[in-house]
């Protein structure tokens, strides 16, 4: 089952740099289907959870005026390479994904 | 014929078939999300949205906040943006685009060791200015810049 989330994460002198790609429409439900004529339903993350050696790092919440296929920063300090790292969504659907990877 | 009768039999009806369309499911309850603030994101001004988000609307202006952005963003769709907050003990930080019918856009909880930095992109429905909310020690500062937008990215 191909992911929807690529992630990288490398770290230098203690301190891990997070970059993450995720695949979603980031639909924000206002958009009409040009052929129908009818509003194409909102279909958007709402939340977003990195993780890192077991503790969370950053608990996002978005609204549907984050762009498509989401791209998302951030940085946090005592890490290392080899440290595990998680990143999960959860979308307005109940759809959700996640990734297991490590820092390197 | 007895009319209050007749009345009451109708209005018990009415109670009996409402009770069945919530056990049926077709009236069902909120906060199935809990965890995300519907109020916030679907707040049309920003000082609700950053009351829903933030637990206030009273921020102070700062120099402290870095809050990168284009001058002109080529595509409302996609507009960078990154915020760094240099105030300590920074705990949240949020992002609104003022003019947008929905001014927040995300809002962001760190972790203990986790750098006051997020870079992401958003929509911009069309030039307006964006702005940067962070808390530290339970206060928050804010910090703001135009961008201008010549294709609006709402899809509207």
């Amino acid at each position: 089952m191909a992911k929807s989330i690529k992630l990288r994460a490398k770290a230098k002198d203690g301190v891990a740099t997070v970059k993450t790609l995720i695949s979603h429409p980031m639909e924000t439900g206002l958009r009409k289907d040009k052929k129908s004529g009818k509003p194409i339903p909102a279909e958007f993350i709402q939340e977003v959870v990195c993780e890192s050696g077991g503790k969370t790092v950053l608990s996002a919440q978005w609204g549907s005026a984050i762009s498509k296929n989401p791209f998302l920063s951030f940085k946090f300090s005592g890490a290392k390479s080899g440290d595990s790292i998680k990143v999960s969504w959860v979308d307005n659907k109940g759809n959700s994904d996640s990734i297991d990877s490590k820092i390197k | 014929m007895n009319h209050n009768r007749r009345t009451l039999l109708k209005g018990s009806l009415a109670a009996g078939a409402v009770g069945a369309a919530v056990s049926a499911g077709l009236l069902t309850p909120k906060a199935v999300m809990a965890a995300w603030s519907k109020d916030a994101f679907e707040a049309k001004e920003v000082d609700a949205a950053l009351s829903g988000a933030m637990g206030s609307a009273d921020a102070s202006a700062s120099d402290k906040i870095k809050l990168k952005a284009p001058d002109i963003a080529e595509n409302g769709a996609v507009v960078p943006i990154t915020v760094t907050s240099m105030i300590d003990g920074t705990t949240n930080m949020s992002i609104l685009v003022a003019k947008n019918n929905t001014p927040l856009t995300s809002t962001y909880e760190l972790g203990p060791n986790t750098k006051a930095y997020i870079s992401t992109r958003v929509k911009m429905g069309k030039t307006s200015d964006v702005i940067a909310v962070v808390k530290a020690g339970g206060k928050l500062y804010s910090t703001k810049k135009e961008v201008k937008v010549t294709i609006g990215g709402c899809g509207g």
